[in-house]
């Protein structure tokens, strides 16, 4: 109550924010996705890495377009389809998840449509990153000069919409063997591989040093209220239906097998 | 390219339309006359151009989420208005609902992705689904392009129509969206 008291004399809209280590990257998305549908909180998710690599596509990615499949099923890489639009990314230790969840209403001047959303984040996350790189959200990307290092995605429902990234701290080379280069690709990436495209954000700052400045630029717009990811409850109560789902390795397959398929009919 | 877009804007120009060069999808190969036919399509007299730019259509009705319906006999068509497909971008993928699915009115029924961004769509009756727009499977950007016509969602059998009397008229409805846009 004292808390509440506090942030209304503010009058800034509360913000829950809860960090993780290390947390799966699937349960991360199922808990994300529930407190988007069944949430009125505001709320910032940090997850420092995920415990295993993982393929991670969006809501209507195609696995036998996006992914190199064979080596996929070979090591037997996760591949999951998230609730959220955009593009394909490997997410692994070195990947640092952060995730802003709001009532529209609590966010003045946005309007809940994509380009209005990402204006605001291209401006807090430009908060985060003044002087350091040459940072900029370009087509959609979060950039240092022409390489992208932070890959994002959004929802949107009547009153609240989820901004998630997936900024690369850090990146395994041989983790991007995974991946084809997309069909559909911002301009700016002029049909670089993965190697040529993306950097490390740990050449530019601490992983401290981002999480101090992503909080900081959040208290300009929110009283933030550090929970505690013990006090958040199973992903799976109360019977909710996600959305999100992990693929198959029959999915998986069929999805090869469509694939070859296709390719055969194209030679 | 460049000149015939010159001329579809002039085209649209003459006949008081919005002429939106982002609203097509880009992985589609566009004729760029078939688009301004659409164009010229919804510039018939029941398509009405309001102030903010964006089209509506007189004998439909809208719901605040932005979604129209257009009712024959117990049939209602629905898919999103013009304003909602201008403000969404270019839309690369429709989630359709299952046909035989019950929709409720003001409950999600299906998405749209653009910009990177998964949008929910709400239905503006309570029925069930009898058809989907299976085109927007090849053509997502249909939704962009033709929104009242070619780039309808889904097809429903309605219940009630006393539940109609919930919905906006096109004048409620422009005028709504003058008055969501004038906040931000």
């Amino acid at each position: 109550m004292g808390i509440v008291h506090e942030a209304r004399k503010l009058g800034l809209p509360l913000m829950n924010v809860v960090r993780f280590k290390g947390m799966p990257i699937l349960e991360q998305l199922f808990l994300e996705e529930k407190l988007l549908r069944t949430s009125s909180d505001n709320w910032c998710i940090v997850n420092d890495g995920t415990n295993t690599p993982s393929i991670v596509m969006g809501l209507s990615g195609k696995a036998s377009e996006l992914l190199e499949l064979g080596f996929v099923l070979r090591d037997e890489v996760p591949v999951i389809r998230r609730f959220t639009g955009g593009g394909t990314v490997i997410v692994d230790h070195g990947t640092i998840f952060v995730t802003i969840i709001c009532n529209k209403d609590d966010v003045l001047g946005v309007q809940p449509y994509p380009r209005s959303i990402m204006s605001w984040s291209g401006l807090l996350y430009g908060q985060v990153f003044r002087g350091i790189g040459d940072f900029q959200l370009r087509e959609n990307d979060y950039v240092f000069g022409d390489r992208k290092f932070g890959g994002n995605a959004q929802s949107i429902t009547k009153n609240r919409w989820i901004h998630h990234t997936s900024f690369l701290w850090d990146y395994e080379v041989k983790n991007m063997d995974y991946l084809k280069l997309p069909a559909r690709a911002p301009e700016y990436r002029l049909e670089r591989d993965h190697n040529e495209f993306i950097c490390r954000m740990k050449e530019y700052l601490s992983r401290s040093l981002f999480v101090e400045k992503t909080t900081e630029a959040l208290e300009t717009h929110f009283s933030l209220q550090p929970m505690n990811s013990e006090t958040i409850g199973a992903v799976h109560e109360g019977g909710f239906v996600h959305t999100t789902s992990l693929l198959t390795k029959q999915e998986l397959k069929d999805a090869l097998a469509s694939s070859l398929e296709s390719s055969a009919h194209s030679s | 390219m460049a000149s015939r877009l010159l001329w579809a804007s002039s085209a649209a120009s003459y006949l008081r339309i919005s002429v939106s060069h982002r609203g097509f999808a880009s992985e589609e190969k566009i004729d760029i006359e078939e688009g301004c036919k659409d164009l010229l399509i919804e510039a018939l007299p029941n398509h009405k151009h309001v102030e903010s730019g964006n089209l509506v259509v007189e004998d439909f009705k809208y719901a605040e989420s932005h979604e129209w319906v257009k009712v024959d006999g117990k049939t209602a068509t629905v898919g999103i208005t013009d304003h909602a497909q201008d403000h969404l971008g270019d839309v690369v993928y429709v989630e359709l609902p299952e046909v035989g699915a019950a929709v409720i009115q003001g409950s999600g029924f299906g998405a749209v992705e653009s910009v990177k961004a998964t949008s929910d769509i709400y239905s503006p009756v309570s029925g069930d689904v009898v058809e989907v727009n299976e085109e927007l499977n090849n053509s997502p950007g249909l939704v962009n392009s033709s929104p009242y016509e070619k780039g309808w969602i889904m097809k429903v059998e309605i219940k009630d129509d006393s539940e109609l009397k919930n919905l906006k008229n096109s004048d409620e409805y422009a005028k709504f969206c003058e008055e969501e846009d004038a906040k931000h």
